[in-house]
């Protein structure tokens, strides 16, 4: 396997303390500059999947990102290489304004308050929401907070972008406008969709996880036939 | 049952300021050594849950019905720390927000709502909620119960002690009414505890254990409040009146103008209350017979 | 709904919603304690302090009729009380028990139609009020938009099945229906708080909030408290 793999999963396995083997030995590549779609059923550990990828759950098996391995001790660096995008951004979006907002993940790094908002309006403007950075978030359209909560995600220079359901609250124009925003984004990007048609305009290729592992992978169009995804 | 500003002379509404300054004080430090600010969201979600729960109406019957307050509630999923923080918190908003209660007054309304309240509402589930599940039920029970009655009651008393005038029937009426609502506070407490725990026993805390002690001190010093509050009443009834007017007429107010909600079902705690109000006089004797009641307890658990 | 309604006011650039939130809540608090502290409270100081605030109002455009009928949430209360207190021969309390009560509320309504609530309450952490209380009351504010709208609905798919709220026959059902309900309300809120939790520490929260600096308190806001404090003052003298 390519040495230069973003994300680098093997034989991952994770139990809920309630018995559920959610994952079963999961083996998974990212490579740079890709996007790759998740598809499957609920329950099927896609969730369960990405919660490792950033240390908020931990089974057994290697991850790394970047080359790190995800553990306890490089977990600050983990999570400002891979940004996480929550399916509801009501969840994400818990500060008073957008600004506030948006300068969380950057605070939390360690920058001065002056550097922390210089870069969350840098992405707020790369997410063509700068206009609404004194705004109070529950004020906004679900496009506009999925753009916020992409611009909280960016304001901390990711390598990987992971976007859970992203289009679950959007209206048809938002989503076009959601399609047309992350294919000017340059990072590599995982989607956890159940939009096979969104998958199949943003992903280069999916993979099908099913009862805790990857059971089909190749182009979307290949997935979603092989596996009745549509 | 929320003080507006204007209400409470001088004397009482700056001491009430300058005591429930420290104890707030003291609830977020001992909130802080169990939650790290990671779980402010956890608090704060929980508040604007106990906020908007008055949106849920139960019928208590007669056409009426009445929605959860919580202070027990919340004590008994989060300790009573943080449930203290968090009322205090709904508390400054509902003032700030809603014009519900006042701003100087927000010592006297916390004082009321989110220390004591809570820390009596706390005490039963403490004591007895470790013990079998009828114990256990009662203990629930009776800290809605206490935690609403005990509140009112020393608003009551507060107003009274402003010089707010309050003659004897109204604070019967008002006690009566007091006693209506606590019970229903302990009713809702216990079904909503119920329901919550057929959905995951795990968000209750395990009662018992390791702060007995202090619970017991607590409590003891809720007997006393009691029975300086009821003490008070009985020497000077125009006094409890007063309170007992004001608190039922805020919980109108409430009801029709101040909550978050404006389409909110009002009335009920008014008119209906208010019709009930021959068993104004049975209250006052309910309350006694609770004081008495709480006062062995102690008296017991000391001994043993 | 009401908290809405002050949430857009409070959003507009005049004046008053420029000023610091310290100097607003500083004022406010020497405003309050004027008119709580005034014994009896002239009707000449009572009506100098209401035009006081209406002007603030009118210069802030927040609409003062809508103003004027929020701070009435207090009228019902107080109006009982005051009636109370006439049939108890106490005439003079009976005008000062409404009057004082509906200023303070008159004078905390146009410091929140002013102020983002947020920014109030960091505000007050300017006069010590711990922090930890403050972010608890922001998250309170934060999610009761989005709790209270997940409550609305589910009373109103109450309603359409019959409802939990009225009374009728089967009432211990509906009683345990409305419980049932909150208990679901109480669930979702908790797995939102989770969900929350989850997307701070994603986004490298490790235990501790770091917050952007308050704005400075400029020569205005200080001339602003300063000329509110006096004038709040002058007029208890009256």
């Amino acid at each position: 396997m390519p040495k230069s793999s973003l994300i680098r999963v093997r034989n991952l396995r994770f139990r809920y303390p309630d018995g559920t083997q959610a994952l079963d030995g999961v083996a998974f590549d990212l490579l740079p500059g890709e996007c790759v779609a998740v598809l499957g059923p609920n329950g099927s550990g896609k969730t369960t999947f990405l919660m490792h990828l950033n240390g908020l759950l931990s089974g057994e098996g290697e991850i790394s990102i970047c080359g790190i391995p995800v553990q306890k001790n490089t977990l600050p660096e983990i999570r400002q290489k891979i940004g996480f995008v929550f399916q509801n951004s009501d969840d994400q979006l818990f500060m008073p304004t957008v600004l506030d907002d948006v300068a969380f993940g950057p605070l939390n790094l360690g920058m001065a308050p002056e550097q922390a908002s210089d870069r969350a309006r840098r992405a707020l403007e790369q997410v063509g929401m700068q206009h609404a950075q004194g705004k109070a978030p529950y004020h906004l359209s679900a496009g506009q907070k999925k753009r916020v909560a992409i611009a909280g995600v960016l304001a901390m220079e990711p390598a990987i972008l992971v976007l859970d359901e992203p289009t679950t609250f959007l209206d048809p124009p938002g989503r076009r406008a959601l399609l047309e925003l992350l294919k000017t984004l340059p990072q590599a990007k995982l989607l956890v969709t159940h939009d096979v048609g969104f998958a199949m305009d943003l992903a280069d290729r999916a993979v099908f996880f099913d009862q805790g592992n990857i059971t089909a992978t190749g182009t979307v169009e290949h997935v979603a036939e092989k596996c009745g995804w549509r | 049952m929320h003080i507006p500003d204007g209400f409470l002379s001088t004397p009482v509404w700056a001491a009430l300021d300058v005591l429930a300054a420290p104890a707030v004080g003291l609830a977020v430090r001992k909130t802080r050594r169990e939650f790290d600010e990671g779980r402010i969201p956890l608090l704060g979600v929980l508040g604007a849950f106990v906020f908007a729960a008055q949106m849920i109406n139960f019928p208590v019957g007669v056409g009426t019905s009445g929605h959860l307050v919580g202070g027990a509630l919340l004590a008994y999923v989060l300790g009573w720390p943080a449930a203290s923080v968090v009322m205090t918190a709904i508390l400054a908003i509902q003032a700030l927000v809603f014009q519900d209660g006042g701003i100087l007054a927000l010592g006297a309304n916390v004082t009321n709502m989110a220390i004591v309240g809570v820390l009596v509402g706390y005490l039963p589930f403490q004591l007895w909620g470790g013990g079998g599940a009828t114990a256990r039920k009662i203990a629930i029970f009776a800290g809605g119960f206490a935690s609403v009655l005990v509140s009112a009651l020393l608003a009551l008393v507060q107003l009274a002690l402003s010089g707010v005038p309050m003659p004897a029937p109204i604070a019967g009426i008002s006690v009566g009414l007091f006693v209506v609502s606590a019970l229903l506070e302990g009713a809702i407490t216990l079904a909503v505890v119920q329901a919550i725990e057929t959905i995951n026993p795990g968000f209750v805390r395990t009662a018992g254990g390791s702060h007995r002690r202090g619970a017991t001190i607590v409590l003891a010093t809720a007997v006393f409040l009691a029975a300086v509050g009821v003490i008070f009443a009985s020497a000077h009834p125009d006094g409890l009146e007063q309170l007992a007017i004001k608190t039922g007429i805020s919980q109108r107010a409430t009801n029709l103008f101040a909550t978050p909600f404006s389409d909110y079902e009002a009335g009920f705690l008014q008119s209906a209350w208010l019709r009930k109000a021959a068993a104004g006089l049975a209250g006052l004797a309910l309350v006694c017979g609770a004081c008495i009641g709480f006062g062995r307890v102690v008296a017991r658990k000391r001994s043993a | 709904m009401h908290h809405a309604v002050i949430e857009r006011w409070s959003q507009g650039h005049s004046f008053l919603h420029r000023r610091d939130a310290r100097a607003k809540a500083a004022a406010l608090l020497v405003l309050l304690t004027a008119i709580a502290t005034a014994p009896g409270l002239p009707v000449a100081a009572g009506s100098v302090y209401f035009a006081i605030l209406i002007f603030g109002f009118a210069a802030a455009r927040v609409p003062v009729r809508g103003a004027l009928a929020r701070a009435a949430a207090v009228l019902p209360f107080s109006l009982a009380f005051a009636a109370i207190a006439a049939a108890s021969g106490d005439p003079a309390r009976a005008a000062i028990l409404p009057g004082k009560s509906y200023l303070s509320a008159l004078a905390v309504l146009l410091v929140v139609a002013t102020t983002p609530l947020p920014k109030l309450l960091r505000g007050f952490e300017g006069i010590g009020v711990p922090r930890f209380l403050l972010m608890v009351g922001q998250f309170v504010y934060r999610y009761l938009f989005v709790i209270a709208g997940q409550a609305a609905s589910m009373r109103l798919a109450a309603s359409c099945r019959g409802g939990f709220g009225k009374s009728g026959s089967a009432h211990k059902t509906r009683f345990s229906a409305a419980a049932g309900a909150l208990a679901v309300l109480f669930a979702r809120s908790y797995g939102a708080a989770e969900n929350i939790h989850r997307s701070m520490l994603s986004r490298g929260f490790e235990g501790h909030f770091h917050l952007l600096r308050n704005p400075r308190f400029g020569p205005a806001d200080w001339t602003f408290l300063l000329s509110s404090v006096a004038v709040a003052v002058a007029v208890r003298g009256i």
